[in-house]
């Protein structure tokens, strides 16, 4: 009776954008009357936080504070198309759609500026505060929110940007599978480390080490609480999910939380990770997709892992403790 | 909490930014913890009636006989649609991308293909009569033979009315990838390793069950309030389902309790805007956890056997994969999914000769469809499970195998598509370097963005 460790490692390239692409969003950006940016959209926010990345986004590309820019979704009514939200797409998609709106908006917001400063647009800088002015002469400038009253009721103009993102749909050679199925890949890899009960079968996940190549993190708090949450699934898919327990018998399928087996808190492993980044040459600000995949490289992990603590190699999820103790079995020259 | 290392790759890296960089608060992070987020269900509207399905209790079976005069009989029950209500009765998911043929109905005709598929639904004035009502439609089966293994299923009698128990890609019988020549390779390599995989279905348990309030409005029109991953897909597909012009559905919706691929189905807005037109009054239609455990598409299960050429110094030149999707009883997203599946083979790694067959079964269970990682979460674990066995097999580190075969700019990728922007090298470095594994010179040094002489040559 014994708890044996071990650790396993593995490494994944995950695809940003739905395979194949044709996979088209808009995003709309306006200025208020009141100094803030509207983003509008269609786009769906599962938990991710797309709203809060668009707006990180949008307030960079125009040089504004990040509280003044507001992300209105989704209405089919008032937002313009979204393919919807998965393919690890939003954050890539959605991204570069406001980039392109936001640079549009830009454009008149610093020529509206200029007239009211009486310069040339282009010796004009955003200083992230609320404020244009003059390069190199912060006294001579001008509030964001001064610039848009005076273009509404001054100018007669629209501070507005239009923008779209589309990976134009490519397709198959049948016979070869010759394609352009993604924009870009992210990476990772896992170190997992475990212990094995050799009693009851049972594994305890310790640790997980990730690292990542997203790109470039929008929002580092966010990237690593995809990570997190990944990892977690990741541990229960290795060990613990399922809907059809005898697949591909299809008896015993459980029908709520007190038979669908997930980790509790007292299962989750102690987390330490990473990010590096190498810009997606056409992401937002070089951003790739990190929705997905984090579940992705966790699960191999563990089950090396496991097999680097006991020898017995599960090559079916989930790794049920009957499966590593029948496992065990073997290896003593016992069947059951 | 979160570490940034941006030692790696300084070349490409931009110069500081204002915003994007920095982990600014999430911005629905307090509406959340403190319940005022508005989700679909915060909204209801007087004289809303609740839909609930009468669901197949036989794996395959023909409908011999279909009674709902009962359930009217319930008080409270209004209504029960058929499918001789439903004015396009075919599921549609993949049409607006030019996928056939058509294989789901909204609501059976004659047949059930998988236990729990929808037969008719019942519209009452409470969830409570709404499932008595439910309870007490008759249906008599005729039980049929059903296959549940991807392989026998590949040979068996075909179960639908048309068409194979397998998608057929343009003529073959599979997504196929094939790029120089694994037979050959397999001939030449010093060791071959082959090893079977597989999962089983997998829920995507979100916190909120898939649902939708439908509403009709006083100028013709349907708003329908939904917590679907994708607005304009979910109306356009309800379009071609209810036969109506795109113009006279409204989707509302932005905030969803968990989707994880679970809630880009429609499956429950097209019913239950039938049952709003048809009665002129909201319809409310939400899963139970019931229903989205055992009824709403699972993440596939999923059978993968990798066949590797090996050589003695860990070069991999020649990888087979044969895998098969359990699509369940219809293709719904499945068909995307086996060719997405099919582009990630054989992994991050540059083999010179790859074949894929990868096929899309269909099998008298609930139907699969997108889940977190589709077509790409189960490659994984057969990958990266293979390549554990390959380095035990050969004594040889496993970080070390992986950066021997790792792919790298430049490379050609086995759907021949140029390799730009890896790094894979520089993940298991930083791996390596946070877990104080230590790389030998020649592979602490490697780069993605440069090639050495010989890699990627068979």
């Amino acid at each position: 009776m014994a708890r044996l460790k071990g650790r396993g490692v593995a490494a994944v390239n995950y695809p940003t954008g739905m395979n194949l692409g044709g996979d088209p969003s808009q995003a709309l950006v306006h200025a208020t009357t009141t100094g803030s940016f509207v983003i509008t959209l269609s786009s769906v926010d599962l938990g991710q936080g797309i709203k809060t990345v668009a707006a990180q986004i949008c307030a960079e590309t125009l040089g504004v504070p990040y509280d003044t820019v507001m992300v209105d979704t989704a209405d089919t009514d008032t937002g313009p198309h979204c393919m919807g939200t998965f393919a690890s797409r939003g954050t890539h998609r959605i991204g570069n759609a406001v980039i392109m709106a936001a640079r549009e908006a830009r454009e008149v917001l610093m020529s509206i500026a200029a007239t009211e400063l009486e310069v040339d647009a282009g010796d004009l800088v955003t200083d992230g505060k609320g404020r244009i002015h003059v390069n190199g002469a912060p006294d001579k400038g001008i509030a964001v929110l001064d610039v848009a009253l005076a273009a509404h009721f001054k100018h007669g103009k629209t501070i507005s940007g239009r923008g779209i993102f589309l990976k134009p749909k490519s397709e198959v050679v049948p016979e070869t599978g010759e394609m352009d199925p993604d924009s870009c890949q992210a990476h990772a890899c896992t170190v997992a480390e475990v212990e094995v009960d050799d009693e009851t079968g049972e594994v305890a996940v310790v640790k997980m080490t990730n690292a990542y190549e997203i790109g470039r993190a929008v929002n580092p708090a966010l990237a690593h609480q995809q990570i997190v949450g990944g990892a977690w699934m990741g541990i229960s898919h290795a060990l613990y999910e399922t809907t059809e327990p005898y697949y591909p018998d299809r008896s015993h399928g459980p029908l709520d939380f007190s038979e669908y087996l997930m980790p509790g808190p007292g299962d989750l492993a102690e987390m330490d990770s990473v990010i590096i980044e190498r810009p997606a040459s056409n992401g937002p600000y070089g951003a790739k997709g990190i929705g997905e995949m984090t579940a992705n490289s966790p699960i191999p992990a563990i089950a090396n892992a496991i097999f680097d603590a006991c020898g017995v190699r599960v090559t079916s999820t989930p790794i049920t403790p009957e499966k590593i103790l029948r496992g065990l079995d073997a290896l003593r020259g016992q069947t059951n | 909490m979160e570490k940034i290392d941006a030692s790696f790759f300084p070349a490409e890296r931009e110069a500081e930014l204002d915003v994007v960089g920095t982990s600014v608060q999430r911005a629905d992070a307090r509406g959340h913890v403190t319940g005022r987020t508005q989700f679909y269900e915060d909204v209801s509207f007087p004289g809303m009636l609740h839909l609930k399905m009468v669901r197949s209790t036989r794996h395959h079976a023909l409908i011999s006989n279909l009674d709902v005069a009962p359930a009217m009989q319930v008080p409270g029950v209004v209504r029960v649609l058929t499918h001789k209500d439903v004015p396009n009765n075919w599921y549609t998911i993949l049409k607006l991308i030019g996928v056939e043929p058509d294989d789901e109905p909204v609501l059976p005709e004659d047949r059930v293909l998988f236990m729990g598929e929808q037969i008719c639904a019942v519209l009452a004035e409470t969830p409570q009569a709404a499932l008595e009502g439910a309870r007490r439609v008759v249906v008599d089966y005729e039980d049929l033979p059903a296959v549940f293994d991807v392989e026998e299923a590949m040979t068996s009698t075909p179960f639908k009315k048309q068409g194979t128990n397998y998608f057929v890609y343009e003529g073959h019988n599979c997504r196929r990838i094939r790029f120089g020549d694994v037979d050959k390779a397999f001939a030449e390599a010093d060791h071959i390793i082959e090893h079977r995989y597989e999962s089983s279905p997998i829920e995507h348990a979100p916190t909120e069950t898939s649902g939708c309030i439908a509403k009709p409005e006083g100028n013709g029109r349907v708003t329908v309030y939904s917590n679907t991953q994708a607005l304009y897909f979910t109306l356009d597909n309800m379009a071609l389902i209810l036969g109506v012009p795109f113009n006279k559905l409204r989707l509302v919706g932005g905030t969803v309790g968990g989707g994880f691929g679970g809630k880009v189905d429609v499956m429950v807005e097209p019913i239950a805007a039938l049952g709003a037109m048809l009665t002129n009054r909201p319809v409310k239609y939400a899963y139970s956890r019931a229903e989205e455990m055992q009824v709403s598409s699972p993440r596939a299960a999923e059978r993968i056997y990798i066949k590797d050429g090996v050589m003695k110094d860990g070069r991999i030149v020649a990888r087979k994969v044969t895998l098969y999707v359990d699509a369940g009883a219809y293709c719904r997203h499945s068909t995307y999914g086996t060719t997405k599946a099919a582009a990630h083979m054989p992994g991050p790694y540059t083999i010179p000769n790859v074949h894929v067959d990868a096929y899309c079964v269909y099998t008298n269970r609930t139907p699969s469809s997108a889940m977190r990682g589709f077509g790409v979460t189960i490659g994984d674990f057969a990958l990266e499970s293979q390549m554990d066995q390959v380095a035990r097999f050969l004594g040889m580190d496993p970080m070390q195998l992986r950066l021997i075969n790792a792919y790298r700019d430049g490379d050609m990728k086995a759907h021949r598509k140029k390799v730009e922007g890896a790094a894979l090298v520089e993940v298991i470095q930083a791996a390596a370097k946070q877990t104080g594994h230590s790389l030998p010179p020649q592979f602490a040094s490697m780069s993605s963005l440069k090639q050495e002489a010989g890699h990627g040559q068979a």
